[in-house]
C-alpha cells in the first residue's frame, strides 16, 4: 500500500539503521485510562505501537499476556472501549502507527464489516488476527485492503515453503514473524542466528516487504536481533504491569524505562 | 443446509472444513497449520490401510473388550408403564467409559507418526484416564491437562492418570474447568508440536479431532446396530436414541450408523447440563440457543456474551461442563436430525437415584443426565416405543459428589 504510515515507518528507521520497535499492550490493562496513559508515554520510544483486544481463551497467549487480558476484562473493557482508545491515541500521535491484534471471534461477533468500518474510523492502521491464518484470511484481508488496512500475515517456523512464497504473495507491507515454536513470553529457545536465517529466507522472496520478528523478545535478547526490520515485545512490557502494580509503583513510568531501555539496545 | 446420505458425517464438510458451510473449520494460530495438516494427511492414509484397521480392531477387541452389552432395564420400564428402556453399558469398556475409544485411536496414530509424547485435555477425568491408559499400553509420555476445579471434584479419576505413569497439568485460569484445560493443552500443543501429538478428548476442535474422534467413538453405533437386528430381527418402527452431549463424542458415536434413518423412525435426542435449577449459569449451548461462535480451533454454538467473551459455565457433571460443543451436533441441530434438551444437576441427580434404586447398574453423571430425559419422557409413550440410553460412563468417579449431594449410600 503506497503511502501507508507502516511503510514510512519503517522506511524512516531504516534511514537510521536500527529495526522499528514494536510495542505491544493489552488494550484497558489494567484500566482504559492507564492504558491510553501508557500508550501516549511509551510511543515516544516505539515506532508501532500493538493494541491487543483482551479475550478470555487466547489459545496462543502465555501466562503474561492472558494475566494481562483477565484483568483488562476484569476492570470491564469492551470491543468499542478499545476502538475509542485508539482513535483518542491517534488525536494526539497522528504519525504513529496503529495496530490492531485479537483473536476471530471478536470480530465475528462484532460483525467483519462492522468491525473494518469502526477500524477504519478510529485510524487503525494494521490488523493481527491470530487465530485466522491464511488461506482463510484471503477474504477478510482483501477487505482490508480495499480500505486501506494492512492486514498482517503470519509466519512460523512450521510454515512450509510452498505456503511461505503464497503467504507473502497474500501479504501486505509488512509480515510477523514467529521466531519459535511457543506461545508468547516464552524464553527464547532458539539461537537468534537461527532465526535470522528464517528471517532472510522471507525477505530473499519479497525484499519490499517489512518482516518483524516476535515472540520471546526481551532486553536481554533484542540486540542480537537488531538486523531485522522490525523487533516487537509484548509479554516483557505485560510483565512490567503486572510487577508495578503488585509493587504499587507508577505503571507508565515503570512501562517507560523498559521501552526506552529496550530502544536503547537497538539504536 | 442439508445432510448427504451414505457418507459419514464426520466427512460431510467442504475443503475449509465446515459442516453445513458455517460449523467447523480450523481457526489456528500459524504454528499449527504444519502440524494439523500433517496430522490431517496421516490420518486420511491411514483410515484407509487395512493393516492399520486391523490393529484398531484387535485393540478394540482384546484391549478395550468390544462389543459392550445392550440390555433391557426391565424394572425401570415396569415402573415408568410407557416405552421400553433399554441402555447400550459403554462403561462396560476398559477404563469405564467411551473416551477409550479416541484415546486408543490417537495413541496408535501417534505411534504410526513416530511421535514419543502425547498430550491431552479432560474434565470429568476419563479421557485423561484413558489417554494415560493408551499411552502406557502403547510405550508413550504422556501430560494431561486439567482445570484445578475438576481434579478437585474427579479425584478418583486423578489417581487412576497418575498411576498409569501420567503427569497432570493443572490449569488456574479462568473457570478452572475443562475449557481452560483445552485452552492450555493448545498452548502447549503450540510450544512443541514438533515431537508432540495432540488428542483432544471429544468430536471439538480443528477440524481434524472432529473427525478422528468420531471416527473412534463410531464404534458403539455398530456395535449397537447389530445388537438391535439380533434383538428385534430388525430396526424397530419407534426408536429414540438419548445421549447426553457435552463435546458431543459419545452422542456421535451413539447415533452415526443411524443418521441416515428417517426421523420418524430412530429419533435422535441430546441431552445438554442445564446446570443447577436456581442458577443462570449451564452448559447448553444447543437447546438454550447459544449464538455461533468460535472457540478452540472451530466455530459452534457457544455459550459467550455479545462481546465474544466464552462464558463461565456450571454443572454437577465435568465431562458435560464445557461452553462448547461438536460442529457436527450444531449441523444435526440446523438440519433439525437430531432434537436437543437439556436436563438441570437435580434432574441428573434424581435419575442416578431412581436408576440405582432400580437397575444394577451405576451410571456417571453424564449419562444420567440422558437418562432423565428418558425417565421424563417414557410413561408418555407406549410400549412399542424402544428408548435406548447410552450409559457411557461409570460412577466411580463421581464417589465424592454423589456422596456429598446424596448422602451415605449403599
Amino acid at each position: 500500500m503506497i503511502n501507508s504510515l507502516i511503510n514510512e515507518t519503517f522506511k524512516n528507521t531504516r534511514k537510521e539503521r536500527r529495526p522499528a520497535l514494536l510495542t505491544y499492550t493489552v488494550a484497558g490493562d489494567n484500566t482504559k485510562k492507564k492504558s491510553l496513559e501508557i500508550l501516549k508515554s511509551i510511543s515516544n520510544y516505539a515506532d508501532i505501537c500493538e493494541i491487543g483486544f483482551p479475550h478470555n481463551t487466547p489459545i496462543a497467549d502465555g501466562g503474561q499476556i492472558q494475566t494481562s487480558a483477565y484483568r483488562a476484562i476484569k476492570n470491564g473493557i469492551k470491543i468499542n472501549d478499545v476502538f475509542s482508545i485508539v482513535k483518542e491515541f491517534k488525536k494526539i500521535k497522528k504519525d504513529k502507527p496503529v495496530i490492531l491484534m485479537g483473536y476471530y471471534n471478536m470480530i465475528y461477533q462484532y460483525n467483519e464489516n462492522k468491525f473494518i468500518d469502526k477500524c477504519k474510523k478510529s485510524k487503525v492502521d494494521g490488523l493481527i488476527v491470530v487465530d485466522f491464518p491464511f488461506p482463510e484470511n484471503k477474504i477478510f484481508s482483501l477487505k482490508c485492503k480495499k480500505r486501506k488496512i494492512n492486514f498482517i500475515q503470519l509466519i512460523s517456523p512450521t510454515t512450509s515453503k510452498i505456503r511461505l512464497k503464497k503467504i507473502i504473495k497474500n501479504s501486505h507491507d509488512m509480515i510477523y514473524y514467529i521466531s519459535m515454536l511457543s506461545t508468547t513470553g516464552g524464553k527464547l529457545k532458539v539461537s537468534s542466528n537461527q532465526i535470522l536465517k528464517e528471517y532472510s529466507k522471507i525477505k530473499n522472496y519479497n525484499k519490499s516487504k517489512n518482516v518483524v520478528i516476535g515472540f520471546g523478545i526481551t532486553e536481554k535478547t533484542i540486540k542480537s536481533l537488531k538486523k531485522a526490520d522490525g523487533l516487537v515485545v509484548g509479554s516483557a512490557i505485560c510483565k512490567e504491569i503486572t510487577n508495578s502494580i503488585k509493587k504499587r509503583q507508577n505503571i507508565v513510568k515503570n512501562v517507560t524505562n523498559v521501552v526506552k531501555k529496550l530502544r536503547n539496545k537497538i539504536k | 443446509m442439508k445432510l448427504k446420505k451414505k457418507i459419514p458425517l464426520i466427512d460431510q464438510h467442504d475443503k475449509f472444513g465446515f459442516w453445513g458451510g458455517k460449523f467447523g473449520g480450523s481457526f489456528i494460530p500459524e504454528t499449527l497449520k504444519k502440524p494439523v495438516e500433517d496430522l490431517t494427511k496421516e490420518f486420511a492414509k491411514l483410515r484407509k490401510d487395512k493393516k492399520f484397521i486391523k490393529k484398531r480392531d484387535f485393540y478394540f477387541k482384546n484391549y478395550i473388550g468390544s462389543p459392550t452389552s445392550f440390555i433391557k432395564l426391565e424394572n425401570l420400564t415396569d415402573h415408568l408403564e410407557g416405552a421400553q428402556i433399554w441402555a447400550k453399558i459403554v462403561s462396560e469398556a476398559n477404563g469405564g467409559a467411551h473416551k477409550i475409544y479416541n484415546a486408543t485411536v490417537h495413541a496408535l496414530i501417534c505411534k504410526a507418526m513416530g511421535k514419543k509424547y502425547i498430550i491431552g485435555d479432560t474434565g470429568a477425568g476419563y479421557a485423561g484416564k484413558m489417554l494415560s491408559m493408551a499411552a502406557k499400553k502403547f510405550g508413550l509420555k504422556c501430560k494431561i491437562f486439567m482445570g484445578a476445579k475438576d481434579i478437585k471434584r474427579q479425584k478418583p479419576n486423578c489417581d487412576a492418570i497418575r498411576k498409569n505413569g501420567a503427569e497432570i497439568i493443572p490449569v488456574f485460569s479462568g473457570s478452572q474447568t475443562l475449557v481452560d484445560a483445552v485452552s492450555e493443552c493448545m498452548r502447549y500443543w503450540v510450544s512443541n508440536c514438533d515431537n508432540t501429538h495432540m488428542c483432544v478428548g471429544s468430536t471439538v476442535g480443528p477440524n481434524i479431532f472432529v473427525k478422528i474422534c468420531g471416527w473412534s467413538t463410531t464404534q458403539i453405533s455398530r456395535e449397537l446396530k447389530f445388537q438391535i437386528k439380533k434383538e428385534f430381527k430388525k430396526i424397530p418402527k419407534r426408536v429414540k436414541l438419548i445421549n447426553c452431549v457435552g463435546g458431543g463424542s459419545s452422542a456421535y458415536g451413539f447415533w452415526s450408523e443411524f443418521i441416515d434413518i428417517d426421523r420418524k423412525q430412530v429419533e435422535l435426542i441430546g441431552v445438554e447440563a442445564g446446570g443447577p435449577k436456581n442458577s443462570k449459569l449451564h452448559a447448553a449451548p444447543l437447546s438454550r440457543n447459544a449464538k455461533i461462535g468460535i472457540l478452540h480451533g472451530a466455530a459452534s454454538y457457544v455459550c459467550q456474551n455479545n462481546e465474544g467473551q466464552i462464558s463461565e459455565t456450571e454443572s454437577i457433571s465435568a465431562g458435560l461442563d464445557y461452553p462448547g460443543v461438536s460442529p457436527i451436533h450444531c449441523f444435526l441441530k440446523d438440519t433439525q436430525r437430531a432434537r436437543y434438551t437439556f436436563a438441570t444437576d437435580e434432574e441428573a441427580l434424581n435419575a442416578y437415584k431412581l436408576i440405582t434404586k432400580f437397575e444394577k447398574l451405576n451410571p456417571s453423571l453424564e449419562p444420567s443426565h440422558a437418562f432423565a430425559e428418558a425417565i421424563k419422557i417414557a410413561p408418555k409413550l407406549d410400549k412399542n416405543t424402544i428408548i435406548i440410553v447410552n450409559s457411557c460412563g461409570d460412577a466411580k468417579k463421581d464417589r465424592d459428589i454423589l456422596k456429598q449431594k446424596l448422602g451415605k449410600r449403599k
